[in-house]
């Protein structure tokens, strides 16, 4: 919205007509791709020849950024704090185990939509009653549907395995045509084109109208009512769309895991995602990519020295991003960072 | 007693005790988010804290088990001062993202701290031999441990309520929980106010965490494991308010233990759907202001 200042008539009208030009030559560009933007997807398929025995984590990685990018829609866009998105992730990867084990469905992009549309049902129907709320009862309703969620999954064991979870998740080769290999290869290029496209997607989302009145919404929701936006209707919608790209990354990670278990719909879950979009940052779409790689790359080298030291250095960080964007001098820096390259950030 | 009477006896009786562990922990919780709006995720890890503390009292140092509860409160009182003064006094006025997130960064370092020296192993304590054993009443027993912590409980529970009622302090804890900007107008220190209201609370915490040793164990995770418990009470009573907070643990209370003593498979999802069923009809909770 930073972009309606300049479009107020507040100053004289002589001032405004090159102010509005300005704003409006902004609003048309900022969709445009920068440069600066192939970056990720350069250093994503960089890393495929580089560091070829790590592509297990590299999948992992590409699965957070996706969960990471569905949190990002709803957070950083229309100002949701939610500390229950591993409802989603967790829908999506039993529809798409259940898909497999159960239905001997084993096709993988067939599945990932299955996954997409169970979340999504998910998440509208969570979506209806949640999202009038705010503040703590929020936050609380969110923590509680993930946990109601795990508890469903424990009393219908006999149909979801309980916490010894779904084992035994083998999907068919992609396209028919290519297998798995024990290194992950294969999984991380997967990974990678199924991220690609749900990142064009939100990218479009994102800088339609309907990514601005979201955006609306997140900066001053009491204008939104007043101009007439259906404010209720087009958070439902986000929140829907947020939760099927989340249940995508679930599924891709029951398929590259070949295991899941009720541990994904777990606090951790939760807050981990929370951590790594706010580590690199929500509302610009790149947060993601930053926050999920520096997460999963500290996590896999802290967490080898000791567990404790890892979760002490998570802690730590987070404390730190928080003060830093509080921080008036430096808080400004990063915006500034932020905005430099994409003119994407809101 | 007929077998219908004995079973709403035991949940009464238990669903008691658990209530009290709840409202012990929670009514600091409670208070601090009514006075300031800061949603603390950090403050399982106050109990957290607590309960280890008790333990390294009455194994190490020898205190007796009920001084060591009062060390636990003292202590941890004092060490929530600082980090109040030095973190969350960032936190006021920001926005409920970066409190949620600073409180969770904090958690997470005190879990890791308390791993690194404690370990992940269960802990148990050693209780007095007069709080063990049974208490006869009737043709019933009764844990006599149970009955001390709901005896604690009440016991708080007066005294807050005094605390609150009658005293000044109490007045204008209320008064600044109303209207924060009026209070200060008419020259209550409100920032002050918090400090102790803080301090008060976080100690509590710390005795709530002694008291479920024996009851629950105790691991680093008790951190966040019996959080999401603290935040339902709160969210389920209002924030703000003693009354609400004692509203919101003997509902969620007594519900979490019925239906863990009728429903044995799907008992642990009750105390959710009771939750989110008041949620539904007061999003505010029962003793909270719209």
């Amino acid at each position: 919205m930073d972009a309606s200042r300049p479009l107020a008539p507040a100053a004289g009208r002589d001032e405004s007509g090159a102010a509005r030009t300005r704003a409006l030559s902004f609003l048309a560009r900022r969709d445009r791709y920068h440069v600066a933007e192939a970056l990720p997807w350069i250093a994503a398929l960089a890393a495929f020849f580089i560091f070829p025995n790590q592509m297990i984590l590299g999948g992992q990685t590409l699965i957070m950024i996706l969960f990471a990018l569905s949190l990002d829609l709803i957070l950083g866009y229309a100002g949701i704090v939610t500390l229950g998105h591993a409802a989603y992730f967790g829908l999506g990867a039993y529809a798409a185990a259940l898909l497999i084990t159960d239905l001997h469905w084993s096709e993988p992009i067939s599945g990932l939509a299955c996954a997409a549309v169970v979340a999504a049902i998910g998440g509208f129907f969570s979506g209806l009653i949640l999202l009038r709320y705010r503040g703590l009862a929020l936050l609380v309703l969110t923590l509680s549907t993930t946990i109601m969620l795990q508890q469903l999954g424990n009393l219908f064991r006999d149909f979801t395995g309980g916490y010894d979870g779904i084992p035994g998740i083998n999907i068919s080769p992609l396209f028919g045509r290519f297998d798995y290999d024990l290194y992950g290869h294969t999984y991380y290029l997967y990974c990678l084109g199924v991220l690609f496209i749900a990142f064009y997607v939100v990218r479009r989302i994102v800088y339609s109208p309907f990514g601005q009145a979201l955006v609306g919404i997140r900066e001053n929701v009491a204008r939104m009512h007043a101009l007439g936006s259906p404010v209720h209707w087009r958070l439902v919608i986000a929140y829907t769309i947020s939760a099927a790209f989340a249940g995508i990354a679930g599924a891709l990670f029951a398929q590259t895991n070949t295991l899941v278990t009720l541990g994904v719909f777990d606090f951790d879950q939760s807050a981990a995602v929370l951590m790594m979009l706010i580590l690199g940052g929500a509302g610009w779409l790149y947060g993601g990519f930053v926050g999920a790689t520096l997460y999963m790359v500290l996590q896999n080298e802290l967490a080898k020295m000791s567990p404790e030291f890892w979760q002490f250095g998570i802690g730590a960080i987070l404390i730190a991003v928080v003060l830093a964007n509080r921080h008036r001098v430096f808080g400004k820096l990063v915006r500034r960072v932020r905005a430099l390259g994409f003119g994407a950030k809101p | 007693m007929p077998p219908v009477a004995n079973t709403i006896v035991s949940i009464l009786f238990d669903g008691l005790a658990w209530a009290m562990f709840l409202f012990i922990i929670s009514v600091g919780l409670s208070v601090t988010m009514g006075l300031m709006g800061v949603v603390n995720l950090a403050h399982g890890a106050f109990a957290m804290a607590g309960g280890y503390l008790v333990i390294t009292a009455t194994a190490s140092w020898g205190v007796p088990f009920l001084p060591s509860l009062l060390i636990a409160f003292v202590a941890v009182g004092l060490v929530s001062v600082l980090l109040e003064r030095s973190l969350y006094s960032q936190l006021y006025g920001a926005s409920e993202l970066d409190q949620v997130l600073l409180t969770i960064g904090l958690t997470f370092m005190v879990i890791a701290v308390y791993t690194y020296f404690y370990g992940p192993q269960p802990q148990s304590i050693h209780v007095p031999s007069y709080l063990l054993g049974e208490l006869h009443l009737g043709d019933r027993s009764f844990p006599t441990y149970r009955v001390f912590l709901i005896a604690v409980g009440a016991a708080l529970v007066a005294a807050l309520w005094y605390g609150f009622e009658g005293t000044k302090i109490g007045a204008m804890i209320r008064a600044a929980v109303d209207n924060r900007r009026m209070a200060q107008s008419v020259g209550i220190n409100v920032d002050r106010l918090f400090t102790i209201t803080f301090a008060v609370g976080s100690g509590l915490a710390a005795l709530g965490g002694g008291l479920a040793i024996q009851l629950l164990g105790l691991t680093p995770s008790f951190a966040v494991i019996y959080l999401v418990f603290f935040l339902l009470v709160v969210a389920v009573g209002g924030s703000g308010s003693i009354w609400g907070t004692l509203a919101g643990a003997l509902v969620l209370g007594i519900s979490d233990t019925a239906g863990k003593y009728l429903f044995a498979d799907a008992g642990s999802f009750v105390i959710y759907a009771v939750a989110v069923l008041i949620l539904l009809v007061r999003p505010a909770g029962l003793y909270g202001r719209e």
